[in-house]
């Protein structure tokens, strides 16, 4: 059997290093799916249309030379002038194309190589692989189990052990006096009713300590919209709509224009992916958007925001959409989104969950303080290495600490070491 | 220990039994039922089994409310969101904080569309980044629930809503065409903007014989006079504080209230930052009669009559081979202190000013001939460029109030000035307006000037609005709108437009005469003129955007240059001033930094702010020192301790009843030492009061803050045909009403005589600097266990704790720190503080984080005084922390003293063990920031002023600092050194990778320091400044350093430019000092060493 075993194991390793080696070549493509995630995804598809045309095959439709340049660094200045580009625009018009100045040509080619190179997935919605999200069953009940088992075997043992006992006493003739019934006897009493005591006193105060958390809260939202179909499948950056996680304390919840950049032409779901509510109602896709149309007062038929005639400066009958709050800090705790995103480089899925296999958001975490905290103490921080000049600049006046690593006193700087778990980071 | 006397109140001054009683008792709080068990037998205690079980039941309660299931809460986003708005970041937009005359540039930090901090723009060449309390707390004047909210038309005795402006508009052009020939005068407070008084010249010519009537609440109507006599100009020059090493005041208060205070408190500071090599300082020698916020900041101060003010000019001109008869000085000290100054003065000829805050045109005719004489013309008084801030002529005014009385004006527009309030004969006035055919106000609340008139159309706060100010010649600072108008209210310049038709843009107001380029066509409202000029004389598009970007436009080079002096009117005026009429009693007319003229007076930020001196809140009161107060009320506070306990330990002070010109008010005695010995000083800006009676009208109309704050004391003005009088003549009486509260608040901390200041003379310090803090420096070295030398780490028994990356620090320079309380203001503003209104301020619960300490020391007649702003002091070692059973007080590794609310359970110890008194209680729900709604209401009126419940209408709730906690009932707070900037630039740094962005941080109280005394900033790295400021350490003092409580905040010494010894006072003028009951604690001899 030992010796299968090495077999086994060399081969997987060979396997792992092919794979390693392998996808090494393809590191330029990687870089241009990551482009196409964060700049295209929200309105271009690779093999079919979405907000705008699919990009496969767009060596076969536009003119050759720079043209594709020019249009991604400038598609309004190329609708002016340019004869091919004012055709495009004519069939997907009102939507024009975000301009993306700041993309170099060699990241456009990498984005358009991934496009090239890319091959229709098998049916395996999700995208990112994150870390965290695997799902730890519950094993509490188990153990509950298991432990009465236990206590029910060890009783009935005691109880035999006394029998025997009592036994080898007559056989014996050692006379003893009669036994207390178990529920007679004061220490068996005292014991029992500390014991609920304290299990009574474990779970109220658990209870009380969770009054107002909300763990897997899942409510249902004004507007159906399923972070699945956006996030999953249309593998749409979770940035285009909540910006403001990389720049503010707030993500913030994207206003009905950012809906509408897509939704102006993506007005019917054709998914393959059922709809369905947490209790399992299904939903209409189609429906939801126009829901969304009512809110933003657009006009599907005339492709038009409906005309302003209460001079509101907002199209006749549009409203802000009141979404339910899912996460809720309280008042007295500051938090920070982009310190998470942009300075401790976080995956949104580190605290909200697997959100792009959610149809409607559910509370991943806890959010209390113990899991805050937690997370503190084990999360490294960027440091600076002054060696390398690696890691954030900001670091390098902890002197102490570069001492310390130096000296070998310690080995990694936590976010609590740098005072991530003092009271005033959060509360003030 | 130096034997020098510092105190603060009558009883630490006598060493009083009640003092020291109430000294020890300091929250002076009243005992829960349940507390009793712990004094008494408990069988035997007043504790019922109803107490227990109401406790208990309501605990029970409490916790089944909070376990009630979570609500729903929903988040709206924008439909279209603007592009400038992301949620949760600020926006910084220049602007300018106008009130009348004073202008100042600010930068407003806007979240979310709500401004919620008004700061110094440090771009401004004039006021350098400086604020005043004013500035800082004009942003809750937009959120004042008094503002008018539409347009309005008087309808029997009320008034009625006018829909729309064009309907308003029409009533007024119909009362306009109906005025049969009589004129139309236009009454505003003084203005500088060059575009609106180019449309008011526009609206001018329209209406012929129409006039424009500036006024000012506060004249300064005897300069503009002097100056036209002696310079042949009609204006106020600048004043370089900076370039004067004498500066000799008679009355002054140029770091208060004066002119430009804002300004001249960054001039006076940059003389007055000692330097360590070659160490020196200006000389500043007040004259005046109260104690004013200058006179207290003197280096040697002379008291005199208010009516003896024209003599101490005149002897000051002879002295200094003036012309003049000088007249005969009674007083020998006066006398002396005359010789002094003008031998200071000739000592620094070129480099000399003198200052006058008489408005009696022939003081000043005497007061520029004393700086012609001093060289002070084109050296320290620049006439190259006039300060804008006041324009009105008294004389001009007076008759127009004769006009409107006689009924020959026919229509009166009233903009920006409070005269029913604010002029002599307030009421009378305010009848004859009320009789004019035509009457509009466009003030912003209904006051009282507002209410006689016809209509009135609201005009924006200055946050809403759009122009621009010229505080000085070329200097122009712009005013953007940050918010939108929150009610239908509309700018005056927009209000004029409508009655005079469109407006082309011109430069026929330019004052610089520089050649603006032509703008074409005519603009129908002021946001398009006002562009339109500016882009004009901007020169396009990027540099107008540029100009508002930085919110000011001023000149490259500065001139400095005099004007020719004409000394013809010198013997007139010298001749006048001897006719002056003194009196057994005088009363002098003050503004308070708060307060000013009044027209701020229903904030709540400036009725709640302490005033320097006196340190009362929310009331005026008659000041006088207490010889005069022996012999008015009887009271000996400074040599009774029973009289002094009678007068200090309660909140009620005796009565006394001043009558000047036939009319009489009766004014609570507020004793201060150093207010000359006949003088009684009373403020300015109090009693605003409507004429409707009753109180639901006034909290509606003057607001909840103004309403029964003070009496009006600008009845006592008086006007002598050429000017406006701020003192006079009057009888006082001690009166039989009933003592009246006031809410004072130094006397709430008591220092038990500890070192708390250092201080020393010029002279001294340059002979040996190392002698000023000798003393702390031998403290300390006794603390130091022998064999070792480290004072932080070795005199304790605590161990050290590492600050591994930033460690904040902060340093108080106690020599250019005035005492005007921006910072207080501002402290306010940024860290949510609470307004807790008169009663409780009477019962030691005002809230402010950090305060500023008033010390008295030396004569007693006429004491030095001290200003400390005292805050937490963030100790490395504090004593909070060790004693919080709950550990809500903690350190952080960057050398914070945190608090965490959420964590406190109001045991106070911390409070207790707090040798700095800064830890405040929230002994009630001051914003109503409870679970239980309403539960304030049963405390209204009781416990509660109306203030507070109007500090929690949604209105003024729009000010609160979103990154900040609202403190509910029952935690303490304090300082926390503005954390949440803290954490904000250390995020910034973490972003930008550059450590140096948190080198200097910005507090809110050092932003707001218009003299940048205050100093902070990371102490671990030697680049930053407050590195810098502490390697002086002939001056760096840690207050009660001998306690090794190793205080994050550093004071640095204070030098005073006298030839007095003010390190040890004089043993004769101690007598009074010294310690002479028994029972009371004696006075620790000094160290010898």
């Amino acid at each position: 059997m030992g010796r299968y075993r090495k077999i086994i194991h060399n081969f997987l390793t060979s396997i792992f290093f092919l794979v390693c080696f392998f996808s090494n070549h393809q590191l330029f493509a990687q870089n241009g799916e990551a482009l196409f995630k964060a700049n295209c995804a929200s309105c271009h598809k690779v093999d079919k249309d979405f907000a705008g045309p699919a990009l496969k095959g767009w060596k076969d439709r536009v003119p050759e030379g720079n043209w594709i340049y020019d249009w991604v660094h400038n598609p309004a200045a190329m609708i002016a002038k340019d004869p091919f580009a004012k055709e495009l625009f004519s069939k997907w018009k009102p939507t024009v194309m975000t301009a993306f100045p700041a993309l170099k040509n060699e990241e456009i080619d990498a984005i358009l190589k991934y496009v090239d190179d890319f091959a229709v997935p098998t049916e395996t919605p999700g995208g990112d692989t994150v870390a965290g999200g695997a799902k730890s069953s519950d094993n509490s009940i188990l153990y509950g189990v298991l432990s009465l088992i236990l206590a029910i075997v060890a009783l009935v043992l005691f109880q035999i052990n006394r029998k025997l006992r009592d036994f080898s006493d007559k056989e014996s003739g050692i006379e003893r006096s009669k036994p207390i019934p178990f529920f007679r006897n004061k220490a068996y009493m005292m014991t029992l009713i500390l014991a609920l005591f304290a299990t009574a006193g474990y779970f109220l105060v658990d209870f009380y300590v969770g009054l107002g958390r909300q763990k897997n809260y899942e409510p249902e939202q004004p507007i159906f919209y399923s972070h699945e179909v956006h996030a999953g499948i249309n593998q749409i950056s979770c940035l285009y709509c909540h910006g403001g996680a990389q720049d503010s304390r707030q993500a913030g919840i994207p206003t009905v224009n950012v809906c509408m950049n897509c939704h102006m032409a993506v007005s019917e779901y054709t998914g393959k992916l059922e709809l369905k509510r947490a209790d399992g109602t299904p939903v209409n896709g189609t429906d939801e958007i126009k829901k969304l149309y009512a809110y933003a007062g657009w006009n599907p038929d005339a492709k038009a925001y409906k005309p302003d005639n209460d001079g509101d400066g907002i199209p006749d009958g549009a409203k802000p959409i009141e979404w339910v709050k899912v996460h809720n800090l309280p008042d007295h705790v500051y938090f920070n989104h982009s310190q998470h995103v942009k300075v401790g480089k976080q995956q949104c899925q580190t605290c909200h969950g697997n959100i792009q296999e959610m149809p409607e958001v559910k509370q991943f975490s806890d959010l209390s303080m113990g899991w805050c905290i937690n997370c503190h103490r084990e999360t490294k921080v960027d440091f600076f290495n002054k060696e390398t000049g690696e890691g954030n600049k900001f670091y390098s006046i902890y002197e102490k600490f570069h001492n310390d690593i130096k000296n070998h006193k310690m080995d990694s700087v936590t976010v609590e070491s740098i005072g991530g778990t003092e009271c005033q980071k959060c509360h003030y | 220990m130096s034997n020098k006397k510092y105190w603060q109140s009558f009883g630490e001054f006598n060493h009083s039994k009640s003092f020291s009683e109430s000294a020890q008792h300091e929250f002076n709080e009243e005992l829960l039922p349940i507390e009793e068990l712990q004094k008494e037998n408990l069988l035997e205690s007043k504790t019922p089994r109803r107490d227990f079980l109401k406790y208990l039941g309501f605990s029970t309660a409490a916790a089944a409310i909070a376990s009630c299931k979570t609500p729903v809460r929903h988040t709206v986003p924008f439909l279209n969101r603007p592009e400038t708005i992301i949620p949760g970041i600020a926006n910084y937009y220049a602007s300018t904080f106008v009130n009348s005359g004073t202008a100042i540039s600010v930068v407003v930090k806007q979240r979310e569309g709500r401004p919620i901090k008004v700061e110094g723009n440090e771009l401004s060449p004039i006021t350098k980044g400086g604020t005043s309390a004013q500035v800082q707390a004009s942003v809750l004047d937009l959120y004042d629930p008094t503002r008018l909210r539409h347009p309005l038309q008087k309808s029997n005795n009320d008034f009625k809503e006018v829909t729309g402006f064009e309907a308003i508009d029409k009533l007024i052009a119909g009362s306009v065409a109906s005025l049969g020939g009589k004129p139309i005068v236009l009454l505003t407070s003084t203005i500088n903007s060059i575009t609106t008084l180019d449309i008011i010249a526009k609206f001018l010519s329209k209406y012929p014989g129409s006039r424009h009537v500036q006024y000012d609440a506060i004249s300064y109507s005897g300069m503009l006079l002097a100056n036209e006599a002696c310079y042949g100009k009609k204006a106020i020059p600048a004043y370089l504080f900076n370039k004067a090493k004498t500066i000799v005041s008679l009355g002054a208060d140029f770091l208060g209230t004066w002119l430009s205070p804002v300004e001249f408190t960054a001039q006076y500071a940059e003389n007055r930052r000692i330097k360590k090599e070659n160490p020196t300082l200006s000389k500043h020698i007040q004259f005046e009669s109260n104690l004013s916020l200058t006179g207290s900041n003197a280096d040697d101060r002379y008291m005199h009559k208010p009516s003896e003010t024209g003599n101490v000019a005149l002897a000051l001109l002879a002295k200094l081979g003036g012309a003049v008869t000088a007249p005969a000085l009674t007083d020998a000290k006066l006398q002396k202190g005359i010789e002094a100054a003008a031998a200071a003065l000739n000592a620094s000829k070129g480099e000399a000013l003198v200052v006058c805050g008489s408005n009696d045109a022939n003081i000043q005719i005497i007061v520029n001939a004393i700086n012609e004489a001093i060289g002070a013309n084109g050296t320290t008084i620049n006439w190259a460029v006039t300060n804008n801030v006041a324009k009105g002529t008294d004389a001009e005014f007076v008759m127009l109030a004769n006009d409107i009385d006689k009924g020959t004006v026919g229509g009166l527009l009233v903009y920006g000035v409070n005269p029913v309030y604010s002029y002599i004969d307030g009421k009378k006035l305010g009848d004859a307006i009320a009789k004019l055919p035509l009457s509009v106000s466009y003030n912003s609340t209904m006051d009282e000037t507002a209410e006689v008139c016809k209509y009135i159309i609201p005009a924006h706060h200055w946050l809403e609005s759009w122009g621009d100010a010229e505080p000085q010649t070329g200097n122009f600072s712009l005013i953007q709108p940050v918010i939108n108008p929150l009610f239908k209210t509309r700018q005056f310049e927009d209000s004029l437009i409508a009655l005079t038709g469109s407006v082309t843009a011109s430069a026929a107001n330019d004052s610089t005469g520089a050649a603006v380029a032509p703008v074409s066509g005519a603009q129908s409202n002021y946001a398009d003129y006002f562009k339109a000029y500016w882009l004009g004389k901007t020169g396009g598009n990027s540099n107008w955007e540029k100009a508002l970007q930085d919110g000011i436009i001023s000149p490259a080079t500065v001139s400095v240059s005099g004007a020719a002096f004409n000394g013809a009117k010198l013997a007139e005026a010298s001749a006048k001033i001897a006719t002056v009429k003194s009196g057994k009693y005088e009363v002098v007319l003050y503004q308070k930094v708060s307060i000013g003229n009044g027209s701020q007076a229903n904030n709540p930020w400036l009725q709640e702010l302490p005033d320097p001196i006196s340190k009362v809140t929310w009331d005026n009161y008659a000041l006088m020192c207490p010889s005069l107060a022996k012999e008015l009320t009887g009271l000996d506070v400074l040599n009774s301790q029973r009289d002094a306990d009678k007068y200090e330990v309660t909140p009620e002070k005796p009565v006394v009843k001043v009558t000047v010109n036939g009319k009489s008010m009766e004014l609570p005695v507020m004793i201060i030492p150093g207010i000359e010995k006949s003088t009684v000083a009373i403020a300015l800006g109090y009693g605003r009061q409507s004429r409707a009676e009753g109180d639901a009208v006034n909290y509606d109309r003057i607001g909840r803050a103004a309403y029964k704050s003070g009496k009006n004391a600008f009845v006592f003005t008086s006007f002598d045909g050429q000017g406006i009088h701020y003192n006079a003549v009057a009888t006082i009486e001690k009166s039989s009403a009933d003592a009246y509260p006031l809410a004072q608040t130094q006397v709430h901390g008591f220092t038990e005589n500890r070192p708390v200041i250092y201080e020393t003379s010029l002279k001294e310090y340059v002979k040996s600097p190392q002698a000023l803090l000798a003393e702390a420096v031998h403290e300390r070295t006794e603390l130091i266990p022998e064999g070792y030398t480290d004072y932080v780490k070795d005199a304790t028994i605590y161990p050290y704790f590492d600050k591994p990356g930033i460690k904040w620090g902060m340093s108080i320079d106690l020599n250019t720190c005035t005492g005007c309380s921006a910072c207080v203001v501002a402290c306010t503003a940024e860290n949510n503080v609470s307004v807790v209104g008169k009663i409780q301020v009477q019962r030691a619960h005002e809230m402010h984080w950090l305060r500023i300490d008033r010390y008295f020391a030396g004569d007693k007649e006429n004491p030095d005084v001290f200003f400390q702003p005292m805050l937490c002091q963030h100790c490395d070692n504090a004593p909070c922390e060790n004693v919080c059973p709950v550990a809500a007080t903690n350190h952080s590794s960057e050398g914070l003293n945190q608090m965490t609310y959420n964590r406190c359970i109001g045991t106070r110890y911390c409070a207790n063990n707090c040798p700095y008194k800064v830890r405040r209680f929230n002994w009630l729900d001051y914003n109503g920031a409870d679970s239980f709604p309403n539960n304030q209401e049963p405390l209204r009126g009781q416990d509660l002023d109306e203030v507070v419940f109007a500090m929690n209408d949604d209105l003024p709730r729009m000010v609160l600092n979103p990154d900040v906690t609202v403190r509910s009932r029952g935690v303490i707070e304090k300082c926390s050194f503005c954390v949440q900037r803290l954490q904000e630039s250390k995020l910034e740094a973490k972003k930008q990778q550059d450590p140096a962005l948190v080198r200097n941080v910005k507090v809110a109280c050092a932003q707001a320091c218009p003299s940048h005394s205050i100093t902070f900033g990371n102490v671990n790295d030697p680049a930053s400044d407050i590195s810098k400021v502490r390697t002086d350490s002939t001056r760096t003092f840690y207050v009660m350093e001998h306690l090794h409580v190793l205080p994050n905040v550093s004071y640095l010494a204070k030098v005073r430019n006298t030839d007095r010894d003010v390190t040890f006072p004089v043993h004769g003028e101690h007598d009074g000092l010294a310690v002479h009951e028994e029972g009371n604690k004696k006075e620790e001899t000094p160290a010898k060493h």
